[in-house]
């Protein structure tokens, strides 16, 4: 391959632009590192996430100022001041330049997608990505790929999605249903997103947490909470009229006791109820009889 | 005697123009209603209103004429061959079917910018609506059906935006062909987008669709008569785009005049040819999956009902199958018309043509691979995302030949500063957000955050409005001197387009950060602490429709009131389509011209005049 030989003419231009541009890149690689960027430490996953998004903005800004420098430069250096029309050299083209570019490129853009596929792959994000999607009914207990330490340990709970809320239903607790999400701290979690009538989402934003909510699928996903606090559950998918309301900001993750006094609370209420009103979904993932503590 | 026939084939027996259309269309629909509700075999109307839509697109296709030639074939009786027919003039040809390319390309325009009004009112409405965190100013099902018709409407005018005025108005002009390969299909592909844009509007007596632009069963099954529009109006649209695909292809293929080799072809055609490829592949798909829709809702199927044994996972995977390639159906134009202008301002050859050329391409190929990046959450295979998340990747490679292909082309260049090179240059920075944002968003980890985010929906309007609109901008600028024989105002063009990035930019870059800071997309109530956020997107917003309503009062002046006429070359450009008179002849070139050099050949010693209009004798159609 032939090596890049920068003509006279370009010298003085692109030693001003690869100044200017490591200057501007170190500046705003060290503002972008020290920006907090969403959606935070409150579980493993959610740290994963803004771990990987800080990486790539810090990737990207270089870019960035590298592409906008050049615009901005050429505006400046490369303008027509006189009156009359001039031709500039007639250039076609610089092959060592492009292959440059491209293989660049190229590098730059296989390394993005190692470090998304290995992210994804490492057991921690692969929980809260989830795992695929399996038709209600097939019960069994086959869980997601890569989750550490198998769905022995894992807290089990099915959140069902319908207009417009969500309902969250704690398979280890006797199936107790409840409206709000609450979590205990240190523990995996294994959500079964499943929906009684049209597409929802289910995100829990500060858990880094979103998964589609379809009619007859258990969608899996995998969280592993390690802070304290409240968090917020949002609809993501649009889903008819009151998508907009179908929000709770009353999720917690609390600690192991508090969460055994919460949810003997809800199992006292619950049973009260249900008296009154059968379970309130009509099938469920996994089984309640089975798997009841 | 050309008379005679044209009369044999225009006037059968009922004069043809969009009055006839339009009476013969309200019967239509209400046979359409009444046929599906005597036949239907269910009791909701939607079988009566998809039909009745369908019959009246037909009627009014039928009032404006189409079925006179091959009625006239059909009979036997003589016609006329397109190229020695005497062509319309006046103003009234604009409202008639006609198959002047010419004609149809303003046409288009005209359309097309008022739908675009009608879309950014929508928009307006939405951000008035967002000013206040619940639902006080705008009721939620309103809310829902306001930004149902702005995205579809929205997605009907980008899907032939740039196509449809410039690709029709231009293809032939610069590769030297006297009209398009198959005229009538052209006029059909201008003539659907209109009833596509009514049965649209339509929507809203309805009380609109609640699904958005995606269009997700079960939701879109539940819904009211609204989403009939929505299915009959994609599916006008859908069938536009593959006949118009059919056609640039043939003509760019088929028509180049003599001379006019692959290597000589203006970057724009480029860009057309391979929008026109996606474009005929991948509307059928979204065919196939509106029929299924319509089928569903109408004839109790269940093709996305998983209750029934369907699968809502089917239209999600065939509407992305569609709607990926879509959005580079938007953008490939639009890196063409860039391509096209910076060369002519910057004075320099396009630097780096066979690359860029290959980069259109690398888009166009990989664009097929991507879908399911939608669908990383949905709960797909997840052996599945690993794939999807590096072909989306990869596509940043050929974009990325496209900016150095620019940025090349303005290196050492004595740049022109005109109100089109501001927008291309305005277009590279807005692309290159929209580009950089689109990678945080193929990636999985960082996607499960920003998926249904107002960051996702930031990150395609400035793909789509920062880059598609503003390439738009700089094409009407460009070309409406050759066009309408009309220049607009160079000052107030530039106070536009500076007017139009700051209040862009000050729309969409905050969306990025609402999105991050857990607003969905389509919410019309959203958390009160994101209020003032909001109020300032809100404000953007606004003042970025002022910087449009600019935009249409310099277009509307220098069309209507300011009488100057434009030069036939007032940019000095080098290309075929410049070379011709303004207002361009009837049929484009006395004879057919042969090329003789190349488009951007600017500051070349040797370089030879683009064409020789004297052409070949007897030589009347190109290629």
């Amino acid at each position: 391959m032939k090596t890049i030989r920068i003509h006279e003419a370009d010298r003085p231009h692109a030693l001003r632009l690869l100044t200017i541009w490591l200057v501007l890149s170190i500046v705003g690689v060290i503002v972008a590192l020290q920006i907090h960027i969403p959606p935070g430490d409150q579980s493993i996953q959610g740290a994963d996430q803004s771990r990987t998004m800080t990486l790539m903005t810090a990737l990207a800004t270089p870019i960035f100022i590298g592409v906008v420098l050049m615009i901005v430069y050429s505006a400046f250096a490369f303008r027509n001041r006189g009156p009359e029309l001039v031709d500039g050299p007639p250039m076609l083209g610089n092959t060592p330049i492009q292959i440059a570019w491209i293989t660049g490129s190229t590098i730059l853009v296989l390394f993005l997608a190692l470090v998304g596929i290995t992210s994804l792959a490492s057991s921690n994000v692969a929980q809260a990505v989830g795992a695929p999607g399996r038709s209600i009914g097939q019960s069994g207990g086959q869980t997601g790929s890569g989750t550490a330490g198998g769905s022995g340990s894992e807290l089990q709970i099915q959140v069902i999605g319908q207009q417009w809320y969500f309902t969250y239903r704690y398979q280890d607790y006797g199936g107790v249903e409840t409206t709000h999400l609450y979590l205990p701290n240190d523990r995996p979690v294994e959500l079964h997103v499943t929906s009684l009538d049209v597409v929802h989402s289910f995100w829990a934003y500060q858990l880094g947490v979103k998964a589609d909510a379809n009619l007859g699928v258990d969608n899996v996903i995998h969280v592993t909470p390690q802070k304290l606090g409240s968090f917020q559950v949002r609809c993501a998918e649009l889903c008819g009229l009151w998508h907009g309301a179908m929000a709770d900001s009353s999720g917690k993750v609390v600690s192991q006791s508090d969460f055994d006094s919460w949810i003997q609370q809800q199992q006292q209420s619950f049973t009260d109820i249900q008296k009154a009103v059968p379970s309130y979904a009509p099938f469920y993932f996994p089984d309640p009889l089975t798997k009841g503590s | 005697m050309v008379t005679a026939n044209l009369m044999s084939e225009r006037r059968m027996l009922i004069p043809n123009n969009p009055i006839t259309g339009l009476l013969l269309a309200i019967p239509g629909y209400f046979f359409g209603v009444w046929l599906g509700n005597v036949f239907g075999l269910f009791d909701d109307q939607n079988t009566g209103v998809i039909l009745g839509y369908t019959v009246a697109t037909a009627a009014f296709l039928v009032g404006m004429g189409f079925l006179n030639y091959p009625l006239t074939r059909l009979l036997g009786w003589p016609v006329t061959p397109i190229s020695e027919s005497e062509p319309d003039a006046g103003l009234s040809r604009y409202f008639r079917l006609s198959l002047d390319h010419k004609v149809i390309g303003l046409q288009y325009l005209f359309t097309i910018l008022i739908m675009l009004l009608l879309g950014g009112i929508g928009a307006m409405m939405i951000r008035s609506s967002l000013l206040v965190p619940d639902s006080s100013i705008t009721p939620p099902g309103q809310y829902i059906a306001l930004i149902g018709l702005h995205s579809v409407m929205m997605i009907f005018i980008t899907s032939a935006v740039i196509v449809g005025p410039f690709g029709n108005y231009l293809v032939p002009l610069m590769i030297g062909a006297r009209r398009m390969a198959f005229p009538r299909l052209e006029a059909l592909s201008f003539w659907l987008v209109p009833p596509a844009a009514v049965i649209l509007a339509v929507a809203a007596f309805w009380g609109g669709f609640p699904t958005g632009w995606t269009g997700y069963p079960p939701l879109s099954e539940q819904a009211g008569q609204g989403m009939d529009s929505y299915i009959v109006g994609f599916g006008l649209i859908a069938l536009a785009l593959v006949v118009s695909g059919v056609n640039m292809l043939a003509t760019i293929i088929t028509l180049r005049a003599p001379g006019m080799t692959w290597t000589r072809l203006p970057i724009f055609v480029w860009g057309i040819f391979t929008t026109s490829i996606l474009g005929m592949l991948a509307a059928p798909v979204l065919t196939a999956a509106i029929v299924m829709l319509a089928m569903d809702r109408s004839v109790q199927t269940s093709f996305f009902l998983s209750s029934n044994g369907g699968s809502n996972y089917l239209w999600e995977n065939l509407f992305w199958f569609f709607g990926h390639p879509e959005v580079y159906i938007f953008i490939l134009p639009a890196f063409g018309i860039v391509m096209e202008i910076v060369p002519h301002f910057a004075r320099k050859p396009l630097w780096g043509y066979r690359t860029g050329v290959v980069g259109l391409f690398g888009v166009a190929l990989l664009s097929w691979f991507v879908w399911q990046h939608h669908l990383f959450v949905s709960g797909i295979a997840p052996v599945l995302r690993p794939f999807y998340t590096l072909s989306t990747e990869l596509i940043s490679i050929p974009t990325g030949i496209i900016f150095l292909v620019v940025l090349g082309t303005m290196w050492r260049a004595r740049i022109w500063f005109s109100v089109p090179m501001l927008f291309c240059m305005g277009f590279l920075v807005n692309f290159l957000i929209g580009g950089i944002s689109g990678v945080y968003l193929s990636d999985v980890p960082t996607d499960v955050t920003l998926h249904g985010s107002y960051f996702s929906m930031a990150h395609f309007h400035y793909t789509i409005m920062g880059g598609e609109i503003f390439g738009l901008m700089a094409a009407v600028y460009y070309w409406l001197p050759k066009m309408t024989g009309r220049m607009m105002s160079e000052t107030i063009g530039k106070l536009h387009f500076w007017w139009m990035f700051v209040a862009f930019n000050s729309t969409f870059f905050p969306l990025f950060i609402i999105g991050l800071l857990n607003m969905p997309r389509r919410v019309a109530q959203y958390n009160p602490a994101l209020q003032g956020l909001n109020i300032w997107v809100s404000v953007s917003a606004f003042f970025l429709f002022g910087s449009m309503v600019l935009f249409a009062g310099n277009l509307v002046y220098a069309l209507a009131f300011s009488g100057r006429r434009a030069l036939a070359n007032p940019w000095h450009a080098r290309s075929l389509e410049w070379q011709v008179p303004t207002p361009v002849p009837a049929h484009n070139f006395d004879r057919v011209p042969v090329i003789t050099g190349g488009p951007y050949d600017y500051g070349m010693p040797n370089a030879r005049p683009v064409a020789d209009f004297g052409g070949i004798r007897g030589v009347t159609s190109g290629a």
